[in-house]
């Protein structure tokens, strides 16, 4: 994993018209395997106790791939 | 034709995929343990399905016992949870009973390799046209983590605590030997490639076999001092696998103790219904 | 009508294709290899599916997977295939999924003697699987009965939504009789109910309308699920005791409440009988013989023959006790089923069983000895040698 990277990257590329993302986090489904977090490229999520929490919305580049990775059905990205 | 999926991902919008349409309605949360890479890859199955355009009424899901056994009852398909081992051969009843049903069976590495490793064999040679899904953790997980016939050597079960000295087997290479006319190899972590794998399976005529690696994280994890599901996945999935496309371009030593994945041999050869209704046809009265 | 002088097994099969039967799997074993190898010419004839799986495990989930896809589907085997059943036919008695399943006895346990008969698989049949479970089996012990026997094993198969085995031995698997076969109509032919309600509300165990509820094939816009786990009525796992309980107690008494049409009983001179017998299978055929003889001799004696074995016909078994004072139980086993006869009789007659465990049918001089005597009788002396095969 090259998280740092990947934040330092997104962190200098030009600004450009971003788009918004809406994280949705099903709590009840959520049994705090921290997948989501520790893949997400630009570090937008944490875990809250046993719970996975948003951290940085800003961040999000609705990759979605805290959705596909997680096992649970407990994480959805929707565009804003 | 060995090599990549010749299709992109199937489901690569940027919006959520809605997998409510093929849950049953009040089962979530499933029974699988935080961090099992079961989930992870019931839900490529899921989009690699919808962009099949399979309706649900045309798809069965059979499977045997064991924690990924528990796949079918999640699912809004026909549905048949079975005897461990046995998923193969309940499938090929439902089979030839239905032939338009596409049948899924969902099994472990213990499931079809162990108890079941002679209905295995003998779909592949029969060339019965199922989707065979592997979920392989090298253990078994409901039975609470003893060795399986893909527990690599030197890894420790509650089975070998001194460490497993038996070889195990390649799933991929006993499909091919026995006959399958797909085979492939996933991983829970490349979850996009899965999908688009299974895409590729579902459209495929015959026997159809992916090695999905996935993790057990309660048992095969902490019996080999691997603290999380995504040291697991970055380990055994991400780092221990080369995309066969790849492979031919890669100096051997970047190759050892790698495994290939991707579609590793496609072939065509006279699916074992098609050649039966054939011949209904042949001698009917 | 048309009359054939076929053998045991292969009335098995015309039994079967009358029945409707559209799915077979199996896997040979010797005495029973002629029923499937009828199967595999006469069923793609009719549309039907034949298929030589891997093993017998392989055959029974075939079956089950087959008949869940909405066809009536069988399976024939002897005694080590039967062994291998075990589990799958636990699967079928639990899930409540109809289908037949023929053992044609050899002797055991192992290998034993493969083209020899026995009738020792009754208790294995009753109770081979693990767990309490309902169990219907029929034991014909001619050719014709063979066939008629088939027909009514599917029917029940279907009515109870229960698998179903039909019980018989090697002399009659392999013995040739001329039978009648029967016009289309003269026998009764039953098909599972099927759900005539809209999907969404289907439930495949829901028993609110009727203790057997319909079973939908998959397939067929019923989208349902179907577990070897103790189950709710929607067919999903439950770990509730009370629901498992209930399922527990519902799959036998699906059976025994049900059991006065299930039992069918075939009696010969026992209204003035003195001495009964209660014989099945091949031994009955003695018995029917013995019986003649002995009555030529002024003996009173009659013959009860199930047909049914299993559930156990306790009534005509209780009211033979009644009626006679000793109840003699030959079978080529060690006595399996005349210490059922014990239980039954419940103490209102002697019971005595004659048996015989060396691979050949009990002679019916052996029965008429055993009550001219009135004493056990051991095996007869004359010694045979015999090549052996495999099987
Ligand atoms: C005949 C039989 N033997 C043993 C078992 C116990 N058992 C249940 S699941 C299982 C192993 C499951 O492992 P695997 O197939 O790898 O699936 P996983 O749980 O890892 O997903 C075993 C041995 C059983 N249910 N039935
Ligand atoms: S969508 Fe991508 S960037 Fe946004 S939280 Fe999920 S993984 Fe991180
Ligand atoms: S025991 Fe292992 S395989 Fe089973 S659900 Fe838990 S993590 Fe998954």
């Amino acid at each position: 994993m090259n998280e740092k990277e990947t934040v330092k990257e997104v962190a200098t590329k030009p600004p450009r018209e971003k788009k918004k993302w809406n994280i949705v986090i099903y709590e009840e489904l959520c049994k705090g395997c921290s997948i989501c977090v520790d893949f997400c490229p630009t570090d937008v999520l944490t875990m809250k106790g046993d719970v996975v929490a948003v951290k940085a919305l800003e961040r999000c580049t609705g990759c979605q791939l805290c959705d596909l990775r997680c096992p649970d059905f407990a994480i959805q990205v929707f565009p804003e | 034709m060995a090599g990549e999926a010749a299709v992109k991902v199937p489901y690569r919008e940027k919006r959520p995929f809605d997998y409510s349409q093929y849950i049953r309605k009040g089962k979530l949360p499933h029974i699988w343990c935080a961090g099992c890479g079961h989930g992870i890859v019931l839900k490529s199955l899921l989009r690699a399905i919808h962009a099949s355009g399979l309706s649900k009424d045309e798809i069965c899901m059979v499977s045997g016992i064991g924690c990924s056994s528990r796949t079918p009852g999640y699912v809004d398909f026909n549905t048949l949870h079975t005897l461990h081992g046995r998923a193969i051969a309940y499938a090929t009843g439902v089979k030839l009973a239905k032939p338009n049903l596409k049948v899924f069976v969902a099994t472990g590495d213990g499931d079809a390799l162990a108890i079941g490793g002679n209905h295995f064999i003998h779909a592949c040679r029969r060339n019965i046209d199922m989707v065979i899904l592997v979920y392989n953790n090298y253990i078994y997980g409901m039975t609470s983590g003893q060795a399986s016939p893909t527990t690599p050597q030197g890894m420790v079960a509650t089975t070998s605590r001194y460490g497993h000295i038996d070889p195990p087997f390649d799933t991929c290479e006993m499909a091919k030997a026995a006959g399958a006319t797909f085979v492939a190899r996933g991983t829970a972590y490349h979850c996009q490639e899965l999908e688009k794998i299974f895409y590729e399976a579902i459209h495929h005529k015959g026997t159809a076999v992916i090695d999905i690696l996935d993790s057990c994280p309660t048992y095969y994890g902490r019996l080999n001092k691997m603290k999380s599901a995504s040291e697991m996945m970055l380990k055994v999935e991400k780092d221990g696998t080369v995309p066969v496309a790849q492979a031919a371009k890669l100096p051997p030593e970047k190759l050892e103790g790698k495994k290939l994945r991707g579609i590793l041999y496609r072939a065509e050869r006279p699916e074992y219904c098609e050649e039966y209704f054939k011949l209904i046809e042949r001698v009917h009265g | 009508m048309e009359r054939k002088f076929i053998q045991g097994n292969e009335a098995c099969s015309e039994g079967a294709l009358y029945a409707g039967c559209r799915f077979y799997a199996g896997y040979p074993i010797t005495p029973s290899s002629e029923i499937m190898e009828v199967m595999s010419v006469r069923l793609p004839k009719v549309g039907g599916v034949f298929i030589q799986m891997e093993d017998e495990i392989a055959s029974v989930c075939a079956i089950v997977g087959a008949s869940l896809g909405g066809l009536k589907s069988m399976t024939a085997t002897s005694g080590p295939g039967f062994s291998l059943m075990q589990e799958g036919i636990g699967f079928a008695c639990m899930a409540e999924v109809p289908c037949v399943i023929v053992n044609v006895m050899r002797s055991g346990p192992s290998t034993g003697y493969p083209t020899g008969p026995s009738q020792a698989d009754m208790m294995q049949v009753r109770w081979g699987t693990h767990g309490d479970h309902p169990m219907i089996a029929l034991t014909p012990s001619t050719v014709q009965e063979i066939l008629t026997e088939t027909v009514r094993a599917f029917n029940l198969a279907e009515t109870y939504r229960t698998p179903v085995v039909l019980l018989y031995d090697e002399v009659i698997g392999h013995m040739r009789e001329a039978i009648t076969l029967p016009k289309e109509g003269e026998l009764e032919v039953v098909d599972r109910a099927r759900p005539n309600c809209p999907p969404e509300e289907y439930r495949p165990y829901d028993i609110s309308k009727g203790e057997i509820p319909p079973l939908a094939a998959y397939g067929e816009g019923y989208r349902f699920h179907v577990t070897g786990l103790y189950h709710g009525e929607d067919g999903f796992p439950t770990g509730n005791t009370k629901l498992i309980e209930e399922a527990n107690k519902r799959l036998l008494s699906k059976v025994e409440k049900n059991r006065e049409k299930i039992w069918k009983n075939e009696d010969f001179y026992l209204d003035d009988a003195e001495i009964g017998i209660f014989a099945y299978g091949v031994s009955a055929r003695s018995a029917k013989f013995a019986v003649k003889e002995l009555r030529k001799k002024g003996i009173k004696v009659g013959l009860l023959k199930p047909l049914t074995i299993w559930p156990f016909p306790d009534k005509a078994v209780r009211e033979m006790a009644e009626k006679v004072d000793t109840i003699i139980v030959p079978e080529m086993n060690l006595g399996q089923i005349s210490l059922e006869v014990e239980r039954a009789a419940g103490g209102r007659c002697d019971v005595r069983g004659i048996y015989r465990v060396d691979t050949e049918p009990i002679h019916p001089q052996q029965i008429m000895d055993a009550i001219l005597s009135r004493e056990e009788l051991t095996l007869p002396t004359e010694l045979a040698e015999r090549d052996m095969t495999d099987g």
